[in-house]
């Protein structure tokens, strides 16, 4: 058997960030606590670098290497774009809030790098095998850093109901997974996709269940959601902005990966079941909202009913559906990414600022931030011209273009439902009195991302056809 | 019923038997002991189906390592075991109507109708020329799941970080010794030179 070097040029990104990964931990070794900071500017540096690697690195069309368990694709290369700017970002907002509480360690950003790797690894999935273990690579390093502040029983008990929750998710998935081998014969998606066609019906239908039950769970659908408010809650700031807006992206590239690519003869069957968990999450996700009055908490239901949303494109089963689905995930994750960046502002040292009321009077505090947080706030409620309006309008056209216009209705009132919430916090930010007056403490960095953060926000609503066509290529 | 199919059924009517003991006894001890049980019995059955590597390294792995840990944990813990079985009678009745339901679909769909010999051919036995078993699975998993193979090794590598790093900690009630602070000692940190006016 020959083995040709150039078969690990597409394969690149995910040695690279091991290799990153690894750097840093050895460097991190080396250092003492207080050089930490070099182990945080390492991490950053390789990232950018990576970034700049995923943008020259040639590809087109589609390459599969390893025994058919790695595909490179459009999507794939975008997504991966993505996600390294969403994790620059993440690393960026928290740096102040660990140092401030003494959780400034290498492990945060060697536990967050494997994270990307596996989430990388997930995108780039083509067969069951490598997408499961991509998972269970990005979950093991999500654990631990839920569980990083090692002194708060909450964030002990968030990391222990995530951990045997997800226990249960990989459980579920693999069963699935065993019964469409059983069925097909195959690992491979693109097998399993030939062996669908020929395949008993009722034995893959019920793999298919359990698969879907896996990815709902890991996706934090209803009736599977249980964990995502308490882990939200529970781990620190930091994590839930990391856990809250980088992996969305991976999850909608599994669901594609898992669905699309390798069931794609059962969109019927798997249709009917997003279609209930999308209702599901969407009203369960906006109603619930409405009583939370921790905003992590709030954010978390938010989450949910996003992913609803987030079905939907997927759900429909053509192009367009797909494109914009693509477009909701990469633009739910910038604007989950600034919504905890500005909770992470508001806190400070013994402080921790997850009470709406923290939010109260905002804007006399600092009148810039709170025009980022009203940006934020608009495009998750999605009121134009920010972006989150396009992402909804997209994906609604998307549903109402396979004929599911009930459906497109009832994404839209529970959107309404849920546009009260997000505007509950412009108004506490501009029309209420604030209880302290506090200077807001973040260096000039954190606050400089924020802003391109919330502006990036208003360049996309004004300019959506810059990302949608990104989107749009990736499945041309 | 020939001699292959006998000692199936003696031995997965054993592992049905052991994994439901590893539920229902009521001492931990019992039960960790009942799943290694378990664990000899699909061995032999990994056996009957010529996969004698799988059949080693359950027992190396799962009972050598895995479980004598387990028993180690148990045994090292005090559980309170009157608090874990406490809602096994309440929620019991529950319990048993999901697991019934999910038998009754299972044996709808896995069984001889839909797996039977006239959809899945029965695997020739090995041909005595063949690689032997582990060569085999070597081979498979060096060439075609190597990627995978890498990627669980990442697994345990983050593994292995957060272990450490949820860990490691140093405790200031805790009373050891610090060698290198001791090794590094000089005369002037211990002893001190008291000049005293001679006694008469």
């Amino acid at each position: 058997m020959n083995f040709d070097t150039t078969t690990l040029i597409p394969v690149l990104p995910e040695i690279y960030l091991l290799t990153l990964a690894s750097v840093v931990l050895l460097v991190d070794i080396m250092l003492r606590d207080d050089q930490r900071l070099l182990t945080y500017i390492l991490a950053q540096a390789g990232l950018a670098a990576g970034l700049l690697l995923l943008l020259v690195l040639p590809g087109e069309g589609k390459t599969v290497v390893f025994s058919g368990h790695y595909v490179r694709d459009a999507m794939g290369d975008v997504l991966k774009i993505a996600l390294f700017v969403t994790a620059i970002g993440a690393f960026l907002y928290s740096k102040d809030y660990l140092r401030a509480r003494k959780l400034f360690k290498g492990e945060f950003y060697v536990l967050g790098l494997l994270a990307l790797l596996g989430m990388s690894v997930m995108i780039s999935a083509n067969s069951f095998l490598s997408l499961y273990l991509g998972l269970e690579l990005l979950a093991l390093s999500l654990y631990a850093m839920v569980a990083f502040d090692r002194d708060s029983p909450a964030g002990s008990e968030a990391a222990m109901k995530y951990f045997i929750l997800g226990a249960v998710a990989s459980g579920m998935l693999l069963y699935g997974i065993s019964m469409i081998y059983g069925a097909t014969g195959s690992l491979i998606f693109g097998e399993v996709s030939k062996g669908v066609a020929t395949a008993d019906r009722l034995v893959l239908v019920f793999g298919l269940v359990f698969v879907v039950i896996g990815l709902a769970f890991k996706l934090g659908a209803v009736p599977f959601h249980m964990w995502v408010p308490d882990v939200y809650e529970g781990s620190p700031t930091a994590t839930t902005l990391f856990i809250g807006s980088i992996p969305k992206i991976a999850a909608f590239a599994m669901a594609m990966r898992l669905l699309v690519d390798g069931l794609g003869g059962l969109h019927e069957d798997w249709q009917g079941m997003l279609i209930i968990l999308a209702v599901l999450s969407m009203a369960v996700g906006n109603v619930f909202a409405l009583a939370q009055g921790n905003i992590k908490r709030m954010l978390a239901y938010s989450t949910i009913s996003h992913v609803g949303f987030l079905m939907l494109g997927v759900l429909s089963g053509t192009q367009a559906g797909y494109s914009s689905s693509m477009f909701y995930a990469i633009v739910y994750a910038i604007m989950a990414l600034g919504a905890f960046g500005i909770v992470i502002l508001l806190s400070r040292e013994g402080f921790e600022a997850d009470k709406l009321a923290d939010l109260k009077g905002l804007n006399q505090r600092s009148p810039w931030f709170a025009a980022m947080m009203m940006l934020l706030m608009f495009s998750m409620a999605g009121v134009p011209p920010t972006v989150g309006f396009f992402a909804k309008l997209f994906v609604l056209q998307a549903v109402v273009g396979v004929s599911l216009t009930w459906l497109a209705l009832v994404a839209v009132f529970f959107s309404i439902i849920g546009a009260f919430y997000y505007l509950r916090i412009v108004k506490l930010m501009y029309f209420d009195k604030p209880d302290t007056d506090v200077a807001l403490e973040a260096g000039w960095d954190a606050k400089l991302g924020l802003s391109l953060n919330g502006l990036a926000i208003l360049y996309f609503g004004m300019f959506p056809a810059s990302l949608l066509s990104v989107c749009q290529v990736a499945f041309g | 019923m020939s001699y292959e199919k006998f000692i199936f059924y003696v031995f997965a009517a054993l592992l049905v038997f052991s994994a439901s003991m590893v539920i229902v006894r009521r001492n931990p001890v019992h039960s960790a002991l009942f799943l290694v049980f378990a664990f000899f019995n699909s061995a032999v059955l990994w056996m009957l189906l010529e996969a004698e590597f799988l059949a080693i390294t359950l027992v190396l792995v799962y009972v050598g390592a895995v479980m004598v840990l387990f028993l180690f944990v148990i045994m090292m813990l005090d559980i309170e075991l009157a608090a874990i079985r406490a809602g096994f009678v309440r929620y019991m009745g529950v319990g048993a109507l999901i697991a019934l339901a999910m038998l009754v679909e299972l044996a709808m769909v896995v069984g001889p109708a839909r797996f039977g010999l006239d959809k899945f051919a029965k695997p020739s036995p090995m041909a005595a020329n063949a690689l032997p078993n582990t060569e085999a699975i070597g081979e498979q998993l060096y060439t075609v799941y190597v990627y995978p193979f890498e990627i669980a090794a990442v697994i345990l590598l983050v593994g292995i970080v957060a272990a450490i790093g949820l860990t490691l900690r140093r405790r200031p009630e805790k009373k050891t010794q610090n060698i290198s602070e001791q090794v590094r000692v000089k005369r002037a940190d211990r002893v001190r030179l008291v000049k005293m006016d001679a006694e008469h």
